[in-house]
C-alpha cells in the first residue's frame, strides 16, 4: 500500500519543531508500524537526509520503548504496542499522522523520543519491597490467596510505556502509578511500606508536573496491556487510608 | 585429522598460544566449594566500602541485580545502560521461567540433578565448578525475588506453582505467566531504584560504553557517549563489571531486542579480554517464521507448542503454496515422528531446528518465499482440537494463538502455524574465572556476557538462572576479594591510557561520520546476518567457514570505505549507535566462524558436517574437544583490522560427573 505520512520532526529539545509530510510506496500488510518506519529511514538516508529517530527495542510488546501518536491515538487505532501494531490495520492512501507522547513531564529529546525519566523517580519514591539480598525468607513461608496473586499479576503487567499519560487530557499517570501500588499492596510482602509508599510516589508524581485524575478514562482505552482504572480506585483509597493514619 | 584441526592454522587463521586454567575454584568437594570460596574471600570493611567505586554496565538481570546487591552492601555503584530506564533491558523479553532445585514437588529434584541435567544439557561443555554453584544458589533466587513481590504463578493453596521445561523429568521451572523475564526484571529493577533513592547507585541511562579504560594492566573504567547530547565521558572506578547481555544480533535476525549487541564485551576483548567458545549459539525451533525482506527481529513463540502441535510439511514441493488444509493425510511428511519415532515432535531444540532448516533446504518449506526460499514448517493443531476440543486448546494456548494472529494475521485455530528456527541466545562470551573476572584483572563479567555456564547447548530457564545467580549472589561475594586488595594506584582523567581511550572512542566516531558512502548501516547489518546464518548457523562445514570468512572480510572492507552515517556526533544519533554496533558485529562474525572452524566436532546445536554418525547424527569428539576455546586478540587497527587470534584452551575437568554421548532416537 502507499501511505502519506506526516511525522513531527524536531531536531533537539531546544528546537522548534514541525510536522513534516513523507510518501512511503509498496508497503506490506505484515510490517509492522516500526518496520514501516525503518523502510521510510533507509529511503531519507539514501536521500541524505537525517533519518527520523523513534524508540524501541524489544519489538515484541513488552519492553515498553516504543510509543507513538498515531492519528492523535496512543499506540494508534490498536489496543497493541506500536511495535505489535501491523500495517493491516490501516488502508492504502490514507493519511496517518505521527506524533511523540505529549506531556509537560515527558519532555522531546528528538523527533518521536522523549524523555521518560520521570517514570523512574516515581519509582525511585517507595515503588518497590525493602529487602536486601540474602536476608529473604523461604519462598513458601507466606502464602498468597490465588485472587490475590491474581490481582497482582494483573496490575504487574504494566509495561511503563507512558500511553496513559498521553492519552490522558490532564497528562496524569495515576494508571501507571495506580498499577504499581496495586501489584505490591495486594502482596503480604508489600504491606509494611504501604502507607508511606503511596504518599511518597503521589509527591513525586505532583513534583514531576503530571496532572491530576478526573476520571476521564482515556488512559486504560489507550493501554496495551490492559490495565483497569479500577487501579486507580485502589490508589486513592490507599492514598485516603495512609493519610488518615 | 588433526591435518584439518589445524586447517585454521595452516590458512594463517589464528594461532595457538599458552593453555589457561581457572585457579580460582578451591579445592576439595565439589559440594564444598563455593561455602569455602565465600569464606576464604577477603572482607571489605563498612566504612572502606563507601569509598570503593564499581562501574556495572547493563541493566538487565544480571547488572540490575548486581548493582542492587553492590549498592545495598555500602559500594558506590555506578550503572549504565542504553535504553532509556534500567527496566527495559533485554530481560524484559524472556518468557519461560527461571529453574531453581527447591523440589516443591517432591520429584526427585536436587542440586546434584540440576547439576547435573544442566552439564549434560551443555554437551559437556561447561565447567563443572561453576554449573554446581548455579545450581547451588538457585534456590535463593527465588526466595529472593519472591520477598520482592514478583508475582510467580501460584496454585490454589497460596503457594508457587511450577512446571516443567525443555525436556527435563522434574517440575523445577517458576513461572509468571508468559513474562517470566518481565516479572524478575522489574523486580531487580525496583531493588535498583530503592538504592538509586538510597544514594549508593547512580544510574546513567540511554549511555553507552565504548571502550574500557586499562592502567597498569588493571581494568579502572569506561569511556561512554552520552546518547543524548554525544557527550564522550570518562568514569573512573576500583572495579568494572560488564554484564552487557548477548551477541545474538550478529545475526541480524533474532529473538534479541534491536539494541542487544556485542560492543561492551568487543571492546574488552581488543583491550585484552579473552572471548570464549564464541561459535555456540542456541537456536529455538518455535519462532514465527520471516514474512519479508522487511523484517527487523524475529518472536519467539513458547516451545511448550511442540506438546500438543504436530509438525508437518508436504510430501512434494508442488504442494508448498497449496491451502494446507487442502493438502491430504498421505502427501504429507511429519518429518519428526518419522525420523525420530520415540521422541517425534519433542526432540530437543537443536535436533527440531536442525531437521527444519533441512525439510526448507529441500524445498519443502511453506509460507511466503523470502529470497529463493520458503522458510517455514506447519505446526499443526487440527489433531489437537479435535481430540481436546478448541475450548481447552484456547485454555492452555490461547495467548500464544493470539500473538501469532496478530503478528501473522492468520488464524492459527483453522490454518496451522507456521514456525522456523531463530537465534535466539548465545552461550559463548567472555572468559572468566570461578570468580567471574576476565582475563585482564578488576574486569568482571556476568550473565549472557560471559562464557556463562551452558557449555554448547542450553536447557530453558537456565538463563536467567544464571543472570540472577550472578547477579545477586556470586559476584558480590567474589569482587570483595579484588576489592578488598584496595586502594588501588589514584587514576586521574589525564592519565595517558584514560586519555588514548578516549581518543580511540572518539577517533571511531569521527571517522564513521567521515566516511559518507553509499550503503546505509542496516545494510551491512543484513548482509552480515545472512552470512552468519548460512555458513556460521546450525550446520556448519570447513568449506562454509572459510568461505564465510572471505565474505566477512570483503564486508568489512566496504564498510569502513561505503558506509553511509548521517547527522552529528553531538546529538541524539541513532545511526551513528548502529554503526558502531555493526563495525563490532563485523568483527566478531569473523571471530565465531574461526571458532566454529577449528571445532571440528558436532557438539550441542552446532552440527559440523564432517562430524556424524553413519546415519546422520551429531557426534561429539570428547578426546580432542572437552576445552573451552579462548581467543585472545592481538590488536590490528580497529578499523576493520581483526588480527590474527591466539587460541588458549582451558581443558575441561569432570570430576563429579562422567561424560557420555547422547542419542536422541
Ligand atoms: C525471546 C527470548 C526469550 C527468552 N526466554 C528465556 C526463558 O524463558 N528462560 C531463560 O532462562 N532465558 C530466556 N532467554 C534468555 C535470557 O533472557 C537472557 O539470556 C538473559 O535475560 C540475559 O540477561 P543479561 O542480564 O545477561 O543481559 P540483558 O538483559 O541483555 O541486558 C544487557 C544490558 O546491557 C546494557 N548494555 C549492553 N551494551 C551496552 C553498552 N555498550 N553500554 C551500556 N549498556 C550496555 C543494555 O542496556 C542492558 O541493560 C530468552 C531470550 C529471549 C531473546
Ligand atoms: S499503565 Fe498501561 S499505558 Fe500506562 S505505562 Fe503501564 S502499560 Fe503503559
Ligand atoms: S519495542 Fe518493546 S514494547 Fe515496543
Amino acid at each position: 500500500m502507499n501511505l502519506t505520512l506526516k511525522i513531527w520532526r524536531q531536531p533537539g529539545p531546544r528546537h522548534q519543531g514541525s510536522m513534516q509530510t513523507y510518501k512511503v510506496t509498496d508497503i506490506s500488510e505484515d510490517m509492522s508500524f516500526l518496520e514501516m518506519l525503518d523502510i521510510l529511514n533507509e529511503q531519507l538516508n539514501a536521500k541524505g537526509e537525517e533519518p527520523i529517530a523513534f524508540d524501541s527495542d524489544c519489538r515484541e510488546g513488552i519492553c515498553g520503548s516504543c510509543g507513538l501518536m498515531i492519528s492523535g491515538k496512543a499506540h494508534g487505532p490498536e489496543k497493541t504496542t506500536t511495535c505489535q501494531l501491523h500495517m493491516r490495520s490501516f488502508t492504502d492512501g490514507e493519511v496517518i499522522t505521527v506524533e511523540p507522547w505529549r506531556a509537560n513531564a515527558f519532555p522531546v529529546i528528538k523527533d518521536l523520543v522523549v524523555d521518560r525519566g520521570a517514570f523512574d523517580r516515581i519509582i525511585q519514591a517507595g515503588g518497590y519491597i525493602s529487602v536486601n539480598t540474602g536476608s529473604a525468607p523461604e519462598a513458601n513461608a507466606a502464602p498468597v490467596p490465588k485472587p490475590h496473586a491474581d490481582r497482582a499479576f494483573m496490575a504487574a503487567e504494566c509495561i511503563g510505556c507512558g500511553a496513559c499519560v498521553a492519552a490522558c487530557p490532564n497528562a496524569s499517570a495515576m494508571l501507571f502509578m495506580g498499577a504499581k501500588v496495586t501489584h505490591l499492596s495486594e502482596l503480604p510482602q508489600g504491606q509494611p511500606e504501604r502507607d508511606a509508599r503511596v504518599v511518597s510516589m503521589v509527591d513525586q508524581h505532583d513534583h514531576e508536573g503530571f496532572g491530576g485524575c478526573t476520571n476521564v478514562g482515556a488512559c486504560s482505552q489507550a493501554c496495551p496491556k490492559g490495565i483497569p482504572q479500577d487501579v486507580i480506585s485502589t490508589l486513592n483509597k490507599d492514598l485516603r487510608a495512609a493519610l488518615r493514619r | 585429522m588433526t591435518d584439518t584441526i589445524n586447517a585454521g592454522i595452516t590458512h594463517g587463521l589464528y594461532t595457538e598460544g599458552e593453555p589457561i586454567a581457572d585457579t580460582k575454584a578451591p579445592a576439595g568437594p565439589i559440594a564444598q566449594m563455593w561455602t569455602t570460596r565465600r569464606f576464604e574471600a577477603a572482607l571489605v570493611n563498612p566504612a572502606n566500602r563507601r569509598k570503593l567505586d564499581v562501574i556495572i554496565v547493563g541493566t538487565g538481570l544480571a547488572g540490575g541485580s548486581a548493582a542492587a546487591t553492590l549498592g545495598e552492601a555500602g559500594y558506590n555503584v555506578k550503572s549504565f545502560c542504553f535504553q532509556d530506564s534500567p527496566r527495559r533491558a533485554h530481560s524484559i523479553a524472556a518468557q519461560g521461567g527461571i529453574n531453581a532445585a527447591k523440589n516443591y514437588k517432591e520429584d526427585g529434584d536436587s542440586v546434584y540433578r540440576l547439576f547435573y541435567d544442566t552439564v549434560k544439557g551443555g554437551d559437556y561443555r561447561s565447567r563443572e565448578t561453576n554449573v554446581y554453584r548455579l545450581a547451588e544458589v538457585s534456590a535463593n533466587i527465588i526466595d529472593q525475588c519472591v520477598a520482592q513481590g514478583v508475582p510467580f504463578a501460584r496454585d490454589y493453596g497460596g503457594l508457587l506453582d511450577n512446571r516443567s521445561f525443555g525436556g527435563v523429568q522434574v517440575s523445577r521451572t517458576f513461572y509468571a505467566r508468559g513474562q517470566t523475564g518481565q516479572q524478575l526484571l522489574i523486580g531487580a529493577y525496583q531493588a535498583l531504584e530503592r538504592q538509586v533513592a538510597a544514594g549508593t547507585v547512580t544510574t546513567y541511562t540511554r549511555h553507552e560504553m565504548l571502550e574500557v579504560v586499562v592502567v597498569d594492566g588493571r581494568a579502572r573504567g569506561i569511556i561512554v557517549r552520552d546518547l543524548v547530547t554525544g557527550e564522550i565521558e570518562t568514569h573512573l572506578a576500583d572495579a568494572v563489571v560488564l554484564a552487557s547481555g548477548g551477541y545474538g544480533n550478529v545475526f541480524f535476525l533474532s529473538t534479541n531486542a534491536m539494541g542487544s549487541n556485542v560492543t561492551a564485551s568487543w571492546r574488552a576483548h581488543r583491550k585484552g579480554a579473552y572471548m570464549a567458545n564464541p561459535c555456540y549459539t542456541q537456536i529455538h525451533p518455535t519462532c514465527i517464521p520471516v514474512s519479508g525482506e522487511h523484517q527487523s527481529k524475529l518472536t519467539l513463540m513458547s516451545e511448550s507448542l511442540r506438546n500438543d502441535g504436530r509438525i508437518w510439511v508436504p510430501k512434494n514441493r508442488e504442494d508448498c503454496d497449496k491451502d494446507p488444509r487442502d493438502i491430504p493425510e498421505e502427501d504429507r511428511d511429519y518429518y519428526l515422528e518419522r525420523i525420530y519415532p520415540s521422541y517425534g515432535n519433542l526432540v530437543p531444540r537443536d535436533i527440531a531446528s536442525r531437521q527444519a532448516k533441512n525439510v526448507c533446504d529441500e524445498g519443502r518449506g511453506v509460507g511466503p518465499k523470502v529470497g529463493d526460499f520458503r522458510r517455514g514448517v506447519y505446526l499443526d493443531f487440527a489433531d489437537a482440537i479435535e481430540r481436546l476440543g478448541q475450548e481447552a486448546v484456547s485454555e492452555k494456548y490461547g495467548n500464544l494463538f493470539d500473538m501469532y494472529a496478530r503478528i501473522t494475521g492468520e488464524d492459527p485455530y483453522k490454518v496451522p502455524m507456521r514456525i522456523y528456527p531463530a537465534v535466539h541466545y548465545v552461550m559463548g562470551g567472555l572468559w572468566v574465572d570461578y570468580d567471574l573476572q576476565s582475563s585482564i584483572p578488576g574486569l568482571f563479567v556476568a550473565g549472557e556476557a560471559n562464557f556463562s555456564d551452558h557449555g554448547a547447548n542450553r536447557l530453558g530457564a537456565s538463563a536467567l538462572m544464571q543472570g540472577l545467580a550472578d547477579g545477586y549472589f556470586v559476584l558480590p561475594n567474589t569482587i570483595r576479594d579484588y576489592l578488598a586488595k584496595a586502594p588501588f594506584e589514584p587514576v586521574t582523567a589525564d592519565h595517558p591510557e584514560v586519555v588514548a581511550a578516549r581518543q580511540s572512542v572518539q577517533s571511531r566516531t569521527e571517522r564513521l561520520l567521515a566516511i559518507n558512502g553509499e550503503r546505509s548501516v542496516d545494510s551491512f547489518h543484513r548482509e552480515l546476518g545472512q552470512v552468519m546464518w548460512e555458513y556460521c548457523g546450525m550446520e556448519r562445514s570447513e568449506e562454509g567457514l572459510l568461505k564465510a570468512i572471505d565474505l566477512i572480510r570483503g564486508l568489512r572492507e566496504e564498510f569502513w570505505r561505503n558506509v553511509r552515517v548521517l547527522g552529528a556526533a553531538d546529538t541524539l544519533n541513532q545511526s551513528l549507535e548502529r554503526a558502531g554496533r555493526v563495525a563490532d558485529f563485523l568483527e566478531l562474525g569473523e571471530l565465531m566462524c574461526i571458532d566454529a572452524l577449528h571445532r571440528r566436532e558436532s557438539c550441542g546445536g552446532h552440527f559440523r558436517v564432517e562430524s556424524q554418525t553413519e546415519d546422520g547424527e551429531a557426534l561429539r569428539h570428547d578426546d580432542e574437544y572437552a576445552y573451552v576455546a579462548a581467543w585472545e586478540s592481538t590488536g590490528g587497527d580497529g578499523f576493520g583490522e581483526l588480527g590474527t587470534p591466539v587460541l588458549h584452551k582451558e581443558d575441561l575437568v569432570y570430576e563429579a560427573i562422567q561424560l557420555k554421548q547422547r542419542s536422541y532416537k
